[in-house]
Parts: C-alpha cells; structure tokens; sequence
C-alpha cells in the first residue's frame, strides 16, 4: 500500500516537474513576437511543418470526405432525404472531423519529425554548443517551430475542409447523381459563419498549441539516446492523439454545451 | 559585456560543491586559471572534467560554490549575463556538435552572424581565415557528414575561435584521432593560443599531448584537486595517485576493476563457498 501510494506521488512530481519545464520553454520561447531577423527560420519551418505535410492533408481530406458522402447518400436515400448529404458532410467536417482528423494527422506528420529532430539535436550536443555560443536555442530552434506549428493547424484544417467538401461533391453528386444546386444551397442555409465554420477553426488554434507544445517539448526534454528519442517520438504522437481527443470533447462540450 | 577584470585568473572557482542523484561529483573543489595559459585538467574517467568545462560554462548548475569567470559569478548570473559572457567563451565539443544541416563556412559564419552586424563580404573574409588557420580553407563547401572526424573537430575548433574568445575549452581534444590528426590539433591548440592572446582549458585523458603543450596541469579524483602544478612537479610527485596516472599504470590506487564480488564467487556461486 505504502509502496503504491509512493509510486503516485512520484508520478505526480514527475507530472508537475514536466509541466513546469514545459510551461517555462513554452513562456520563454515565445516571450516576445518572432524578430525581423528570425523571418527566414520562421518561413523554412512553415515549409518544414506545413507545406511539407500538404499531400498527406489533401489526399486523407478527399477520401474521408467521399467516404462520408457515399455512406450519408446511401442511407439518407432510404429515406429519400439525398438532398441533405451537403448539409451533414459540411456540419460533421467543420465542426469536428476537419479539426480533429486535421490534428491528428499532423501529430503524425509533423510532430513526430519536430520531437525527433530536436531530440537528434540535443544527442549530437548541437543544443548545447549553440548554447555555449551565446545563442539561445530556445530562440534560434524551439520558438521558429512553435510558430510554424501554431500557424499552419489551423491553415491546414480549413484546406482539409475544402478537400474533404470537394470530395463529397465528386462521390455524392458527379457519381451517384445528387442535384447539384440542393447539395450547395442546402449547405448554404444551413451553415453558419461563426457557430459551425468559426468555432471548428478556434478548435484547431487550441489543437495547434497542443500538438505543437508536446512535440517540441518532448524533443527538447528527451532523453539524447537512440532509445530515448525513439520514445519521446512515440510519446508525442500518441500524448497528441489522446490529448486532442480529450480536448475535443471538453471544448464541444462548453462550446455546443446545453445537452440537457 | 562583460568587464575585463585585471586578476591575474581568467577563472577562480572556489568551493565547488555538486551532486547528481546520490553521487557527489564535486565536493569542495578548488581551482584558478591563469589568463593567457594552456591548462590541462586531467583525471580518471566520471570525475566530471566535462561537467566542470559545463559548470565554467554556465549550462549546469552547482549546488554550492563560487565559480567566477572573467568577474562573472556564473552561479548567480542572470540568464542574459550569461549568454553575454558566453561570446567570450569557444568551446570545443568532444562530439564538434557541427549544426549537419549547414555547410562547413556557415557552421564558422554562425556565430559571426548571430553576434556581429558585420556585411556577407566581411562575415566571409572572416570565415575563409578562420578555416585556413585550421588548414581546412578547401573543404568550406562540404557538409559535416561529408567529413572525417578529424576534420570535423578542426571545422569545430574554427568555429570555436570565429569570435577571437577570451578563454577557450577543449573537451578531449584528441580522442579518436589518428597521430597526424593529433599532432595537428596539439600544435593548433598552442598557436591559437598564442595567436589570439586567450585563455586555454584542455580536458583530456592523453597524458604525453596534453604534457607537451600544456602549462600548468590539475589532476582530479572523487571531486577534488588531488595535484596541481607544472608537467615536470606532477611527474615527480610525491602521491601515489597522481604517479599512477601521469605514468598511466593500470592498477594501483585507481583500481583496474570497478568494484564486484571476487571473480571465482561470481563464476561458481555458491559452489564456490
């Protein structure tokens, strides 16, 4: 008993040191807004964490949206509703999967690559000799690529949502024949500008700071061996996931709330 | 910057006390480095030599002691006094800790461009001399993982110099080199001394190198300075534990072993008994 009361408080200080040494990356990385200087490091991470993770972003966005076309139209065509597919695919993509999908797949992209790159950073002693030179890394490597992060989620999750649309109008309506105008006008109608695209898209500010802190964090902290790299990776994609998922709910939850 | 203090020391610590979990890797040491002289720090190997070099450094912290550096207490410094007396300091990494995603000239620009508003034609000047001092002026396109570790170390050590440092540490300067390599370390480490009037501190295990250029010497064992003093005082000295080292014997106070059980026990257990 005494010994697994012991275990809980050591994971409990071992919690809370992490999160104070996060936290305090986290405040002084991003004390002050990136400098002039800093434009060019900060333009080849926007490259590094979103250009780069584009392809993967387009081709899940199409097929996941042609996927939910194809299932909506079949089964609201049992009902003869098949005019409401652009109405459900647009309200289930804006307001949850864009931003959750989104996030998601860049933990695997792109937070993965940013923990393994930093962690490599540190092994190789590159950290510390910057350090020695007078530069600060949490300047010159950790605040570029919390930037970058922080900018390209939310950018990523409305390109994914254009995608995934675009690919339910090809199943829904230029395969399975749905009449054009009533899968646009009903979204049209139905969608509003800040309570389902707004809010969908202030999820993803809150997704980006999350997936963006952890992996970077976890580089940072990592511990410089082949092994310790290796789990501080595996760590940042799966405390991403879970995370964003948790988050999700509570965010839906105080946002859509009154589910009485 | 940092104030240049007249003392004689470029550094003087005093005190020092550090533990690391349950091991105590320093526990009251004191030291002074003199300005514009190669001092060796030698020891057997998980004495903390290189966490000293960090600790001079600022990058770790100790529990207790004065460590003044240039008339800097680095304990106590804030963190932008720091990275400010850092510009005086190069330091030569065991691992050349080259940034691989930047050319040999950009790894030498580096700290030019982060520290100076010095134009490209200058920064570049600058860097092609730095790299000819160290002989490697041909190789500035290459990219560390296109170099051997000899040359990697040279391209650190330019690196090292790029800001003409006051005081420069060497981290086992001629681990894994071969005896050109070596030779042309030991001789650079004596003329950039030399050349820009620095200070320099070299760890290293490599007794007949290190004796050869260095100036002063101190030998540190379970957190303390067992022996300081000049090559030829140490080789003569009276204690048994500085002898063994500088005369490299591999058994006498440092025990060979680490320490285990007697070997016949561990080879037939209880049989044995």
């Amino acid at each position: 008993m005494i010994e697994y009361l012991r275990y809980l408080g050591a994971e409990a200080l071992d919690f809370l040191g992490n999160l104070g040494r996060a936290s305090l990356m986290w405040g002084r990385a991003l004390s002050g807004l990136p400098q002039w200087n800093d434009i060019g490091l900060l333009m080849r991470q926007i490259y590094n964490i979103g250009v780069l993770s584009l392809v993967i972003i387009i081709l899940s966005a199409f097929s996941i949206g042609a996927v939910i076309a194809l299932q909506f139209h079949t089964q609201l065509a049992k009902f003869g509703a098949e005019d409401a597919v652009g109405v459900g695919l647009a309200m289930v993509l804006l307001r949850e999967l864009g931003p959750v999908v989104t996030a998601l797949l860049f933990a695997g992209r792109a937070g993965s690559a940013i923990t393994a790159e930093i962690g490599l950073m540190k092994s190789t002693e590159q950290l510390s000799s910057m350090e020695m030179m007078g530069v600060d890394p949490l300047r010159r490597i950790v605040a570029p690529r919390l930037w970058a992060g922080m900018l390209c989620l939310p950018l990523l999750t409305a390109i994914f949502n254009v995608v995934a649309i675009y690919g339910g109008v090809v199943v829904a309506v230029e395969w399975l024949g749905a009449d054009p105008s009533s899968y646009w006008i009903g979204m049209q109608d139905v969608v509003e500008l800040w309570e389902d695209l707004g809010k969908g898209m202030v999820k993803s500010v809150f997704f980006a700071v999350l997936v963006t802190w952890i992996a970077v964090y976890q580089g940072y902290d990592t511990v410089p061996t082949a092994e310790g790299i290796g789990m501080s990776t595996t760590r940042t994609v799966v405390l991403s996931s879970v995370m964003v998922l948790a988050t999700d709910f509570l965010l839906t939850l105080s946002m859509y709330g009154d589910f009485g | 910057m940092v104030d240049e203090k007249s003392s004689d020391n470029l550094i003087e610590i005093r005190g020092l006390y550090l533990k690391r979990g349950r091991r105590v890797v320093f526990d009251g040491l004191d030291m002074s480095i003199p300005r514009g002289k190669i001092t060796a720090l030698m020891g057997p190997s998980g004495t903390g030599k290189t966490t000293l070099l960090k600790v001079i450094g600022g990058q770790v912290a100790p529990d207790a002691g004065e460590v003044i550096v240039n008339g800097l207490d680095v304990c106590r410094a804030s963190r932008a006094e720091l990275f400010e007396l850092r510009k005086n300091i190069g330091m030569l990494f065991q691992s050349s800790a080259l940034f691989t995603d930047m050319s040999v000239a950009e790894n030498v620009a580096f700290p030019l461009r982060e520290h100076t508003d010095l134009p490209d034609d200058s920064i570049r000047d600058l860097v092609l001399m730095k790299l000819n001092a160290v002989g490697l002026r041909g190789a500035r396109d290459l990219m560390p993982n296109e170099l051997s570790g000899g040359m990697a170390r040279r391209v650190a050590l330019a690196r090292a110099i790029a800001l003409d440092p006051l005081l420069l540490m060497y981290d086992e300067p001629f681990t894994g080199q071969d005896p050109i390599a070596m030779g042309v370390v030991q001789s650079l480490i004596k003329r950039l001394n030399h050349a820009f009037a620095a200070t320099s501190l070299v760890v290293s295990h490599d007794i007949h190198e290190t004796i050869t250029i260095a100036e002063q010497i101190y030998i540190i064992a379970d957190g303390k300075v067992i022996g300081h003093g000049p090559p030829d005082h140490l080789r003569s000295h009276d204690s048994s534990l500085i002898r063994q080292f500088v005369h490299g014997t591999p058994d006498g106070p440092v025990p060979f072993h680490y320490p285990a059980d007697e070997l016949n026990f561990d080879l037939l257990g209880e049989v044995s008994k």
